[in-house]
């Protein structure tokens, strides 16, 4: 029929193959170990079952997120740095655009009082 | 370094940038988030980029690569755009202000919002048009959870972000596919690499994830399922705006995508859209007609219209697209202009937004039901209309090319869909109120749209033609 078709359906199958032996895998080898605890959903630390609006420390989750976007721009500035002779002026100026509108991002976050562990 | 062609080619996408960051900054310098000044400054922000995409007709073109199309096209869409945006800042302070949401986090996110829009109505290549669907998704669900005391606006938003993050998937699977077929994301490629009627499987199964991907966005059936939820939980305002704008910028990139890149497989996806736009109408219309809530009702409405809508991507042609882009400039006016109706009747603290409560409200309220009365029948489609003569150019490019069952379909659902929106003005006019209405507040910013979106309206309805030929003369 067509030279790509054994590769789509190549690609559902090593798909379906891995999800599906990985799952029969833990359940043969795994050891199991129950205990109450165990059983329960696992949701970061606070307990699984009771009303979802109950109010939580936010403050954590604002440090994680700012970390997670400057963990996501320093990993960008790797490959540009790495090419940054062949990038020319342009690389460099749009790489500045970009942090300084990140700049402006920490500097808000800074005014509104995000790294303030009280 | 840049070309001028880069820096003018998204000079209206820069300057919102811009704004949206003044904004930001403004907003650090009062504690309380009250700074006044935001309101202003969005709103000048959203009138300079307009002003400057439409100095550019006829003076952009490809720029970054060919990553960017500035043509004419995306010219009309861009002012378009930019009125959606500076009306949504118009009816949002007061709303805001009673429902005690913080302004200098709204109109940032609002402004960023646009700018993805734009930037999917400017993308010549698959990859810049998904950046675009994701910063405007980004915006959009913090905005439809900014009030946060209200389940329902959590509800909505938790809703939104699950399943567009899910739709998101899809499209950029659909991307991957295509890309691994004929080696290039932009638009030009893919057409180029893409002319046999019965192609690649892979590609046949990348367009599919595509289509997916895009009826999740427009809120087309059987992937529709989101949309009621997080209209009625949204902020109005931002109800108003999503119910809009998102859909204009995504029906552009599917005549950019499947109207003209992807024209030559048209056989492998045509009959596939022609039932979901089928099934999009014939189930929006059906399930409106027993809704009880105004703002569940116009997004069941809504969803009718992305099907109608889509009624122009399978007739295909320049004359099907003028006549879409055309409904798509109608259904814009009459849509905010119905959501501002319904802020305005429904100020009540607890958020329902009951049919109820238009009993009698014509007489109260002259300005109101006289508006009111433009908007309704112009989604309906009675004439002398925009949104009467969007449905004659759409059906008549459709029946041209052939397609005249789908167009039977159509107009019945158009018949159908009268009912619901004329019950509303049966209501105002008709029905004595049972209990005393609400005092509606008498603000210059409301009536203002009030009287420019019904204007604008009337004057379309008047002289389409003139219209008509501007969008023909901007297809690409």
């Amino acid at each position: 029929m067509n030279d790509n078709f054994p590769i789509l359906i190549l690609l559902f199958l090593v798909a379906a193959v891995v999800v599906l032996a990985f799952l029969a895998l833990t359940v043969f080898f795994g050891p199991k170990r129950p205990n109450p605890d165990k059983g329960l959903p696992f949701e970061c630390g606070t307990v699984g079952v009771g009303d979802a609006r109950a109010p939580f420390p936010i403050k954590y989750y604002l440090a994680g997120i700012i970390f997670a976007v400057f963990d996501v721009e320093l990993a960008f500035l790797y490959p540009w740095a790495v090419a940054f002779r062949d990038l020319r002026l342009v690389g460099f100026v749009s790489m500045m655009i970009f942090l300084a509108i990140l700049a402006v991002g920490l500097y808000y976050a800074v005014r509104r009082g995000v790294f303030e562990w009280k | 370094m840049y070309s001028s062609t880069d820096i003018i080619g998204i000079l209206p996408e820069f300057l919102l940038v811009i704004t949206a960051i003044l904004v930001l900054i403004l907003d650090l310098l009062d504690k309380r988030g009250e700074t006044a000044g935001v309101v202003p400054l969005s709103l000048v922000g959203f009138i300079g980029a307009g002003i400057v995409s439409a100095f550019l007709w006829d003076r952009g073109g490809y720029a970054f690569y060919d990553m960017v199309v500035a043509d004419n096209f995306t010219t009309v869409f861009r002012v378009l755009l930019c009125f959606i945006g500076a009306i949504t800042v118009l009816v949002s302070p007061a709303y805001l202000r009673y429902r005690d949401i913080r302004l200098g986090e709204y109109h940032p996110l609002l402004i960023i919002a646009v700018f993805g829009m734009m930037v999917m109505v400017s993308a010549a290549d698959l990859l810049l048009f998904f950046l675009g669907v994701e910063t405007l998704s980004i915006a959009l669900y913090v905005l439809a959870c900014l009030d946060r005391r209200d389940s329902r606006s959590t509800e909505a938003a938790l809703k939104y972000l699950i399943l567009g993050a899910f739709s998101t998937a899809f499209l950029l699977y659909g991307v991957a596919l295509l890309y691994a077929v004929t080696g290039f994301t932009s638009y030009a490629g893919i057409m180029e690499n893409l002319r046999e009627t019965t192609p690649d499987p892979l590609a046949v199964a990348g367009i599919g994830f595509l289509l997916i991907g895009f009826a999740f966005k427009v809120a087309a059936v059987p992937f529709h399922f989101w949309s009621p939820d997080v209209y009625q939980g949204a902020p109005t305002p931002i109800t108003a705006f999503m119910s809009v704008g998102p859909k204009a910028a995504a029906f552009v990139a599917l005549i950019r995508v499947f109207g003209i890149a992807l024209d030559g497989t048209a056989d492998v996806w045509m009959d596939a859209l022609a039932i979901v736009a089928a099934l999009t109408m014939t189930l929006g219309n059906v399930v409106a007609l027993r809704q009880q809530n105004i703002k569940r009702m116009l997004a069941y409405s809504s969803i009718a219209h992305a099907g109608y809508l889509l009624v122009g991507i399978v007739a295909g042609g320049q004359r099907a697209f003028a006549a879409l882009s055309f409904y798509l400039v109608a259904y814009a006016l009459m849509n905010l202009g119905a959501f501002t109706v319904a802020m305005l009747v429904n100020r009540r603290g607890d958020g329902d937004y009951q049919l109820e409560d238009y009993k009698g409200a014509g007489f109260a309220h002259p300005l109101l039901g006289a508006t009111m009365a433009i908007f309704m029948f112009s989604l309906a489609g009675i004439p002398p209309t925009a949104g009467f003569f969007g449905k004659l150019y759409l059906f008549s490019a459709a029946v041209e090319k052939g397609y005249v069952l789908l167009v039977v379909i159509a107009v019945l659902n158009s018949a159908l869909a009268a009912y619901y929106y004329l019950r509303i003005l049966g209501y105002m006019y008709m029905a004595r109120p049972e209990r005393e209405l609400k005092p509606v507040p008498r603000l210059g910013a409301y009536t203002f749209t009030l009287i420019l979106t019904s204007a604008i309206i009337l004057f379309i309805g008047a002289l389409p033609a003139g219209m008509l030929n501007l969008l023909f003369a901007a297809l690409p």
